[in-house]
């Protein structure tokens, strides 16, 4: 089954508090950053069209479009994860391109904090909206009672975690999700920029459990993943 | 030497007030102040403080943003009378995004804070081929390349920048600087480039020393 979804803005609203504390590495905010990332959200509202599409695969179907161009990792999360999975979907999320296209053009009008304001805000937001297609997929899998109530759904994306880019390709030739206009360029560059895609995984929370000791990790510098994973403990919201 | 006037450039800089910056230039040029005085202990002064402010965690990447814009603007200004009084600048850089690949924040990042440092920059923008960087270097007798990618299926596209300098014979006067996302200092090794920065700031310095082994 495919589903296109659209969001509001409160489904994938950045907390600019937590994106100030990033910025800052836990100095006190200034007042000026506030105001600066404060407008840039007002800004943001202001052109963001929220969109996803999740389109429900069997296990052995996504194992297919995983494996794409054979350039995956030699062994990676997905590896052990897919096989413990209760319902997987591929997913692509946008949150349109005028958001997208607007930093550029804020940096071309000599406007370069706004424009630094507004991207760290579309990123954050186009992640979050990964997170809400997750919760419909696991609302939609709960109602039907094809998972339990503890279950969890965790998204993955091509480009990460040993799934390597080239992923895409086939990825996007099963999902088509031009209908929500994201398009891939030979590169395997999504359009608009600010764009996400991957798989939906839904599991009891043991499920997405996994060591981060791969090869690839000792490069990784966001670790991520352990979030991730200790996210699955706690209440969907 | 400095005085109240050009003390108060720096000052306006730190604030990244770019009314204020604009402003008080306009008066320095007015009152016959040197374009180098102007330059030195008036903007790069104020920029210089806001790079060590920077590093010690008392201001932001959008406070250096703000201020770089404000330096962009007096320049504006100042350009012209530099040129006039045959005063060099920091060096020119020519900046893009790879073929194939169409991130740009980082470069410009790179790219607003090289002008905050008193470099003129030429940006060529989002998937650029190979050969338009050698050429723009050239043309615009920059001594500086800065590529960007945010791929890892188009970071190889920086090679091929390297060797159409190469095949021009421009690679011991022209020197290459990557970065982006999945680029690191081996890849930079890897494909011969001279430099690899991993933020904005750290580009800066990795071209404020290639320009002068360059110069
Ligand atoms: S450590 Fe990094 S690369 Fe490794 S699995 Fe976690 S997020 Fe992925």
């Amino acid at each position: 089954m495919r589903h296109v979804y659209e969001f509001t803005a409160g489904e994938s609203t950045p907390d600019v508090e937590k994106l100030l504390a990033r910025e800052v590495g836990g100095a006190p905010v200034p007042d000026r950053l506030r105001h600066l990332f404060q407008q840039a959200l007002a800004h943001f509202e202001s052109l963001a069209t929220r969109a996803a599409i999740v389109a429900e695969t069997s296990a052995d179907a996504f194992v297919q479009i995983y494996r794409g161009e054979g350039l995956n990792a030699p062994s990676a999360p997905l590896d052990v994860i897919i096989p413990r999975a209760q319902r997987l979907a591929l997913f692509a999320a946008t949150v349109g391109d005028a958001a997208s296209a607007e930093i550029g053009i804020l940096f071309g009008r000599g406007e370069p904090a706004a424009g630094y304001a507004l991207d760290i805000i579309a990123s954050e937001a186009t992640n979050m909206l990964a997170d809400a297609a997750a919760l419909r997929f696991l609302r939609l899998q709960q109602a039907r009672r094809a998972v339990g109530e503890d279950a969890r759904v965790l998204p993955y994306s091509p480009g990460y975690c040993g799934w390597h880019v080239s992923g895409q390709r086939s990825l996007f030739e099963a999902l088509q999700p031009g209908a929500i206009g994201i398009t891939l360029s030979h590169s395997f560059l999504m359009r608009p920029l600010k764009s996400v895609s991957g798989v939906l995984v839904a599991g009891p929370p043991p499920a997405h459990r996994f060591k981060p000791t791969y090869d690839f990790c000792e490069d990784c510098t966001t670790h991520e993943c352990r979030g991730r994973m200790a996210s699955v403990l706690r209440a969907p919201r | 030497m400095t005085t109240p006037l050009l003390d108060g450039i720096s000052s306006a800089l730190q604030r990244g007030d770019r009314d204020a910056v604009v402003a008080l230039t306009r008066e320095a040029i007015d009152a016959a102040t040197p374009a180098s005085s102007l330059l030195n202990q008036g903007l790069l002064a104020g920029m210089r403080v806001v790079g060590a402010k920077f590093r010690d965690y008392e201001m932001f990447l959008p406070d250096v943003l703000l201020a770089a814009r404000a330096m962009t603007a007096a320049m504006e200004l100042l350009r012209p009378l530099l040129v006039a009084d045959g005063v060099p600048l920091a060096g020119r850089v020519v900046l893009g995004t790879v073929k194939g690949d169409l991130h740009d924040i980082g470069k410009n990042l790179v790219g607003i804070m090289l002008q905050g440092a008193g470099f003129d920059t030429v940006d060529l923008g989002v998937d650029v081929d190979p050969d338009a960087f050698a050429e723009a270097a050239v043309t615009h007798g920059a001594t500086v390349i800065g590529m960007s990618a945010l791929l890892t299926t188009t970071m190889i596209g920086m090679k091929d920048v390297i060797r159409a300098l190469e095949h021009r014979g421009l690679r011991d006067r022209i020197r290459t600087v990557v970065g982006g996302a999945p680029v690191s200092q081996a890849f930079a090794v890897e494909i011969g480039a001279d430099g690899y920065a991993a933020d904005a700031p750290g580009a800066v310095a990795l071209v404020r020393a290639l320009a002068r082994v360059s110069s």
